[in-house]
């Protein structure tokens, strides 16, 4: 569905080159939901905006929807839709409005854009905010007329520029579930997030880009089990050196790191390594004051492959 | 074909906007009717004074007023293209197959539909301060000012997709149609204008059309400068349209 070769963009910024997305290979299957994870100014956003022609490459190549992304732009813009995360709704007029202009700008006749739009209303959970202006809507109807204006012609790949941000807990689990009912209809759905759950949940396959270039790629599961294993975190009031060296030695801890005066600990079987951990630690004189057990999330894979933590980046 | 269907959706949309709020068909009109109410009575006294074109003080001043209305008008379209900048409506479009040339077209033809009714509405209103128009006159009058909302409101809509935001384009635009206005000879003719001064207006292409819309409505309307005054009008049109065409065609916008 999209299959992407070395895609490059560069930002002139007065004296300076900015490599916003530097060198990005992708390819998305048909029907499935593929995320692109990652801080902000990662890069998400502009390969969106390459992908679906808003911006152009500064180099590289892109098949998107099964058109030429360079040669035949208009092609991928009849089979995409695109739901930017600024927004897509003038204040003043109505959702209805909107969602038949729309489907008359892909070329549909009043009358069958007129049934869409209903159509969608409907689904989208509208029906009663269809004919009102669009500033009197909450965050989630806002959102989901956007998704609704994406969707008017159909389109075989939807691209969802940060779908949840900003949107209440129970907003963004309705949306959620609006996004696996596309794919059970056969879209293809390019989200991005830099919510680690959001990713998790919701995305069949995800990349993870940072500094625009992708440092992991797979399923949700797969990259978590990159990472190999549970994760310790132990507070040690300050005796977290002390801490480090004594663990770091032991066969069952593949890797140990410090991260804000914590010990991070990556073992194979959490439940087994704990006690011998407990037991070390007590013989060494060492107190802990915090102890978790937690299975590798997909921020444990971002800060293995960029040092960093996205909850911090982000 | 396209480009007709698309413009027409595309216009359809923006009268729908502005039928929303038709009160603003009034509140253009506020200003030239000052105008009109509070400035032209002292042309009156001048209005025999040698050098001031002949046909009396309304006869040379609301064809002047008129083409300041078309200018003015047209200038505050990218306040409304900003708007829908803001709110993601231009990106939704943009990635729509959309005709580009379409989003402009229908966008201004709907300015100067609005322009040409105030244009109306303000010639009505000027017959009884003492305006005599005639059919040819009006209809010349209003071809000028409906080239100048098209050829400005393109430039205007252009410099609104570049500049993105009111705090730069409002000091733009408000700092580059005082002069035009000024050196258009509309408040004062230009016959009174010293010589320097009628050599920088001559650089002015509304100074043309001012010029020609008085001919036309003081029974000159077979002199040269009417011609000239359409074809230099033609021309910024041409001109306006074009640029205002590459913006929206940019891939950034």
């Amino acid at each position: 569905m999209i299959e992407t070769h070395d895609l490059r963009r560069n930002f002139k910024s007065r004296k300076s080159v900015v490599e916003a997305v530097a060198g990005v290979d992708l390819k998305v299957e048909k029907g499935e939901i593929f995320g692109f994870l990652g801080p902000n100014g990662a890069g998400k956003t502009t390969t969106l905006r390459m992908l679906s022609t808003l911006l152009p490459p500064t180099s590289g190549e892109a098949t998107v929807a099964g058109a030429d992304l360079l040669k035949e732009p208009g092609k991928v813009r009849e089979r995409i839709g695109y739901v930017s995360q600024a927004g897509s709704s003038f204040p003043d007029v109505s959702g209805r409005t909107e969602l038949v202009l729309q489907g008359r700008l892909y070329g549909m006749n009043a009358h069958d854009a007129k049934a869409r739009a209903q159509e969608l209303l409907d689904s989208l959970d509208l029906a009663d905010a269809g004919d009102r202006q669009t500033k009197t809507y909450s965050g989630g109807q806002k959102r989901r007329l956007d998704i609704g204006i994406g969707l008017m012609h159909k389109p075989a790949l939807l691209f969802l520029d940060e779908p949840t941000t900003g949107l209440d807990p129970q907003s963004r689990a309705h949306m959620w579930d609006e996004v696996r009912a596309l794919r059970d209809t056969g879209t293809t759905v390019f989200l991005t997030t830099h919510y680690l759950e959001e990713a998790d949940a919701l995305c069949d396959r995800l990349a993870i880009i940072d500094h625009g270039k992708i440092v992991a790629e797979g399923t949700p599961d797969a990259l978590k089990r990159q990472v190999a294993g549970d994760v310790i975190t132990l507070g040690v009031n300050g005796a977290h050196e002390q801490a480090l060296q004594l663990l770091q030695g032991q066969p069952f801890v593949r890797e140990a790191t410090e991260e804000d005066g914590s010990v991070r600990l990556y073992v194979d079987h959490g439940e087994v390594a704990m006690p011998a951990i407990l037991r070390l630690l007590d013989g060494a004189g060492i107190v802990i004051a915090a102890l978790s057990l937690a299975r590798p999330s997909l921020d444990d894979v971002f800060l293995r492959q960029t040092g960093r933590s996205l909850r911090e980046a982000a | 074909m396209k480009f007709l269907r698309d413009t027409w959706l595309v216009f359809n949309r923006y009268i729908g906007i502005f039928l929303r709020n038709p009160a603003w068909v009034i509140i253009g009109l506020i200003q030239p009717i000052l105008y009109l109410v509070l400035f032209a009575p002292l042309l009156k006294g001048i209005a025999s004074t040698r050098g001031f074109p002949p046909g009396g003080a309304y006869n040379v001043f609301v064809p002047g007023l008129l083409i300041q209305l078309g200018l003015f008008g047209a200038s505050g379209v990218g306040f409304g293209l900003i708007a829908e900048l803001r709110a993601g409506v231009i990106e939704r479009f943009r990635v729509t197959p959309v005709s580009r040339f379409a989003l402009l077209m229908g966008r201004a033809l709907r300015d100067i539909l609005v322009l040409v009714v105030q244009s109306l509405i303000l010639l009505l209103l000027s017959i009884p301060f003492g305006l005599h128009a005639t059919f040819t006159g009006v209809v010349v009058m209003l071809g000028l000012v409906a080239l100048i909302g098209l050829g400005m409101s393109s430039i205007c809509y252009a410099a609104a997709l570049a500049l993105r935001s009111e705090d730069s384009y409002a000091p733009l635009i408000f700092t580059l149609s005082l002069p035009l206005l000024l050196l258009s000879g509309v408040l004062l003719p230009l016959d009174f204008a010293p010589d320097w001064l009628k050599t920088i207006a001559a650089a002015n292409p509304l100074s043309y059309a001012v010029k020609a819309a008085r001919d036309m409505f003081n029974g000159h309307s077979g002199d040269p400068d009417v011609v000239k005054g359409l074809v230099i009008m033609v021309a910024l049109c041409v001109v306006g349209v074009a640029i205002g065409a590459r913006s929206f065609n940019r891939a950034v916008a």
